[in-house]
């Protein structure tokens, strides 16, 4: 069960295509390919982060200086990025689009990320982030188009949930 | 024992010196911020309230919260624009919170990116509580292992000049370390002088202000 290199393209392309020139990443498993894209495009800045949270503070200083971001994470790295959101992104009107691997969901076999999988939803909710699934590699344009124009236009938060259907694939 | 709780143990050797008002180094500091090129990202309380009384310019954005990411946003402005010099105005009490932020400072040590960090040894907005600096942290050093390219310390507005020029000179990311006594400004020494600027306004004429800027160095 390896982590899906052609749907990893699929996102990265669908990132290049809505403009994104910055990508800042903590790297997990299932980001392993997204991360590498990234590092090897010249095209595009790759900020490898100590902190998730670090990330809002990069996209904001991306976005004033007039560059599309995006922001790679574990669900973990969202939950330790809250306050930078809220007081941050969010305090500032500043848009933010957030790839989240949904982990400790179902199928989830590591027992650390089961709590993390219980709250996320909520948290985001409890945000008012808008959310949608990437689960499906029918969907992963539009959807990423979608939240592009809808954290522009909104200039807030909008969160991707990347599922393990579409980030892995089997052997 | 030695006790080193709440910031009645041991000290740094400026111990008992008269220190350097943080005013006065930004007095020393303003006229480089009104280079066209130059942008200003400052962390709240103290520091953007007497940032904003020597008079306020579209280049300076206040963050108004989110501590610690000061300098993550002045990274992201000074990859993005390499054509302009980007200085962040810190604090210990933010630096501490954002320690993995001086890795990735040193990690992309971008040469157009200077940052300042005004250390008071103190969580002053809040009512003055002493931070690690106040019993022996150094930020300098620290700094300076997580790999940024130039630190420097400096205690005298003069001094912070001066460090501040090497730094544009050198076009090597910096980091200045400025130990600075713990005193807010008052009311009386800032009235007249602070904008009624929002949030807001200021975010967006920030962002409009490095849309103007865009296009080849002159």
């Amino acid at each position: 069960m390896p982590v899906s290199v052609d749907h990893s393209r699929l996102i990265y392309d669908a990132l290049k295509s809505h403009g994104v020139r910055l990508i800042s990443a903590l790297p997990e498993t299932w980001l392993v390919h997204l991360v590498r894209f990234a590092d090897e495009d010249p095209d595009t800045i790759l900020v490898r982060l100590a902190k998730e949270e670090e990330g809002v503070g990069l996209s904001m200083g991306a976005h004033f200086a007039g560059v599309r971001s995006a922001m790679l994470m574990q669900n973990h790295g969202f939950l330790a990025s809250v306050n930078g959101i809220v007081s941050g992104a969010q305090l500032f009107r500043v848009p933010l689009l957030m790839l989240i691997t949904a982990r400790g969901e179902l199928g989830e076999s590591d027992p650390w990320q089961t709590e993390g999988g219980l709250v996320t939803r909520h948290v985001l909710d409890a945000l008012r982030i808008p959310r949608e699934d990437l689960d499906a590699p029918e969907h992963v344009e539009e959807r990423i188009a979608k939240a592009h124009v809808l954290a522009h236009s909104s200039n807030r938060p909008v969160a991707l949930l990347l599922g393990r259907d579409l980030m892995w694939e089997p052997a | 024992m030695t006790g080193r709780e709440g910031g009645k143990g041991r000290r740094g050797d400026s111990a008992g010196a008269i220190r350097m008002r943080r005013l006065a180094a930004l007095e020393a500091l303003y006229p480089r911020f009104e280079d066209e090129r130059t942008v200003v990202v400052t962390i709240m309380g103290a520091v953007a309230a007497e940032l904003q009384s020597l008079g306020h310019r579209p280049s300076f954005f206040y963050l108004q919260h989110a501590m610690g990411l000061a300098s993550s946003i002045g990274l992201g402005i000074a990859l993005c624009r390499p054509e302009l010099t980007v200085v962040v105005l810190d604090g210990d009490g933010s630096v501490l919170m954002n320690l993995g932020g001086l890795t990735t400072l040193g990690r992309y040590r971008p040469p157009n990116l200077v940052q300042l960090v005004f250390d008071n040894e103190s969580l002053l907005s809040v009512g003055g509580f002493p931070t690690a600096t106040a019993t022996g942290a150094d930020l300098a050093a620290i700094a300076g292992a997580a790999d940024v390219p130039r630190t420097e310390k400096a205690d005298t507005p003069e001094e912070v000049l001066a460090a501040y020029d090497r730094a544009i000179d050198a076009a090597e990311m910096t980091t200045i370390v400025a130990k600075v006594e713990d005193h807010y400004a008052t009311p009386a020494e800032t009235v007249g002088f602070v904008t009624p600027l929002g949030l807001l306004e200021n975010r967006l004429q920030f962002a409009r202000h490095l849309e103007t800027l865009k296009g080849p160095r002159i």
